[in-house]
């Protein structure tokens, strides 16, 4: 009869587990492992590649300046990149050119984030923002309207009237540069060498060659 | 026929469908939570207070959906075998009686759907009806997932229902000595269960006037294997071969959308709240319990009968929700052995145990 008393160890775990969920839940005991989604939100994982956003320089400037490199990068091969030249009296972009046409097709893309890393100005980067869903297909090709940030650093959101929308998670960082950043070392705690959140970066002063070494043979030691 | 008792009749039948629907939808919506709370989740929480509209919300849509007839079902059969999955389960219900009797005028009212003679005999029969049910839709649906569950839910069905009636039976045959001989109709095995055990054994009599008089604590043997025989016969994990949502993506009812599932799945449910209301009156005494007709105001000793029902019922339902919640499903050789090696040799032996202490005690030892 050894299982009986087998089948009475298992109903006693999901007793237990019943017991702190009604009895010692509503006074904080219990270990929920889900979250009412849309009125409570998970802390995402800090590298989590979201929606793609366009950055601008602090001062207003566009980045991205039409390589397409980020379109020959993607795997999906869903970025339609088309380069212009810059009005020399008005530029858009600090390069000679700028990103004229920048499409995402956001049902192919498979939020790789090959593009950021190919992207050899920091023009394009990820944010937290994942609820995408759209009702028709034309609405899931993201195109520089929506993925231009504003000059004050404000992202526009696809649909800013949604229940689910979130402004917030447009500006949180993005994974890959956390990532690769300096800053994302232990050593560099505090020093901003890459913007580490969409928007324009507030840089602080440049740390000198000595900083930097000193930081790299502790890194190195430690 | 007089009108009178027509509407009584009428009245009956419409309390007692009415109360099982309800506590249908809230049954669904309860394993939802019950199981949620065992597995650390919260569990429907959106429509309605505590989500316990959200059975209606998925009926409704169940409702509008699109019943879709794949092609080369049987048709006939398809689109029978779900109504032979609720009618049986509905019909069920009906035998149990579910609250003490109480007088319109003349006209005495009972809680119970209809008081068959045969009541028991009655149950059983239409628990193996729903067998039909499983194996015409997964016979008709013309796809192999389907049949194989339905071949499963026949061996199954076969094998636990054996154990099932024994144990019946065993309790039948004690009931019959409670009273004035023996009865199949589930009113009377209620009735024969009121009072305590007190005069059972003068000696222990302080004691036993407080436990009542209720046919587990004799029966405590063919009360386990009823349980278990219920489990399986309602297809509830860990007996759930039949569905198997793993290894035969939805069992005997894959090929089966929209109301027509919605169907199956309110049979499932009636089903299990059935079974446990007839073990709660065969064994638990019914709705049986002190009423205080002195104490308390008439309204409230007449209802509460139903509320000792509903809460011995529940007991039940939540160990039904607790193992399902706890127990992985069984191997099919396991199920075999577990009805064919274990319940049925032990619900025999309980079966002639229990007819000998009953023929020792009504004509005493053979050789004395």
């Amino acid at each position: 009869m050894g299982f009986v008393s087998e089948i009475w160890k298992g109903l006693k775990v999901t007793g237990k587990t019943m017991l702190k969920t009604i009895v010692i839940g509503p006074f904080g005991g219990s270990e929920l492992v889900t979250t009412p989604y849309p009125d409570e939100k998970r802390q995402k994982p800090q590298r989590f590649h979201g929606r793609h956003v366009l950055n601008r320089y602090p001062d207003g400037m566009e980045k991205c300046i039409g390589c397409q490199l980020c379109a020959g990068a993607c795997p999906a091969d869903c970025i339609h990149v088309r380069g212009m030249d810059n009005d020399p009296a008005h530029p858009t972009s600090p390069g000679e050119r700028f990103g004229f046409v920048y499409e995402i097709n956001m049902l192919r893309c498979i939020f790789c984030a090959l593009c950021v890393e190919a992207c050899p100005t920091e023009a394009i980067t990820m944010t937290h923002l994942f609820e995408m869903s759209t009702t028709n297909r034309q609405d899931a090709i993201y195109t520089r309207a929506e993925l231009l940030m504003d000059k004050d650093g404000s992202v526009p959101h696809m649909f800013p009237d949604d229940p689910l929308a979130d402004l917030d998670e447009l500006m949180v960082a993005d994974g890959w540069v956390r990532a690769t950043a300096p800053s994302g070392m232990a050593a560099y705690e505090g020093v901003q060498a890459w913007q580490s959140t969409a928007g324009p970066a507030e840089w602080g002063p440049e740390p000198t060659q000595d900083e930097i070494d000193a930081r790299s043979a502790g890194d190195r030691n430690g | 026929m007089s009108w009178p008792e027509f509407g009584v009749i009428a009245l009956r039948v419409v309390l007692t469908f009415g109360l099982l629907l309800v506590l249908t939808i809230i049954n669904v919506w309860l394993e939802r939570k019950v199981l949620a709370d065992m597995q650390s989740r919260i569990g429907p929480t959106r429509a309605g207070p505590w989500g316990i509209l959200q059975t209606v919300a998925d009926g409704l849509k169940l409702f509008f959906k699109e019943s879709i007839t794949p092609r080369k079902v049987e048709l006939g059969l398809y689109i029978l075998a779900p109504f032979l999955a609720v009618v049986p389960a509905f019909l069920i219900f009906m035998m149990v009686p579910w609250g003490r009797p109480f007088m319109i005028g003349e006209q005495e009212v009972a809680l119970q759907g209809a008081d068959l003679n045969i009541g028991l005999l009655f149950i059983l029969a239409m628990s193996s009806m729903a067998v039909y049910a499983v194996v015409l839709a997964g016979w008709s649906s013309g796809s192999k997932y389907p049949l194989l569950g339905a071949v499963r839910g026949t061996a199954q069905a076969i094998s636990y229902e054996a154990a099932l009636g024994l144990a019946m039976v065993a309790v039948v045959m004690f009931s019959a000595t409670q009273g004035d001989g023996g009865t199949l109709s589930l009113a009377e095995i209620v009735d024969r269960q009121a009072g305590t055990w007190g005069d059972i054994i003068p000696v222990l009599e302080p004691i036993l006037q407080f436990v009542p008089r209720w046919n587990i604590f004799p029966q405590i043997v063919a009360f386990v294997i009823f349980f278990i025989a219920i489990i399986a016969e309602t297809n509830r994990a860990p007996f759930d071969l039949v569905e198997a949502e793993q290894e035969l993506v939805g069992g005997f009812h894959t090929e089966y959308s929209g109301m027509r599932f919605a169907m199956f799945f309110l049979a499932e449910y009636v089903n299990i709240f059935s079974m446990c209301a007839i073990a709660a009156t065969l064994f638990l005494g019914g709705w049986n319990g002190p009423t205080f007709d002195d104490a308390l105001p008439g309204f409230i000793s007449g209802i509460l009968p139903t509320v000792y029902f509903l809460l011995k019922t529940y007991a039940l339902v939540f160990i039904f929700f607790w193992i399902r919640a706890t127990l992985p499903r069984l191997r099919y050789d396991q199920l075999m052995t577990l009805g064919w090696k274990r319940l049925i040799p032990g619900a025999l032996a309980w079966l002639a145990l229990s007819t000998l202490v009953i023929a020792f005690r009504q004509f005493g030892l053979p050789w004395s």
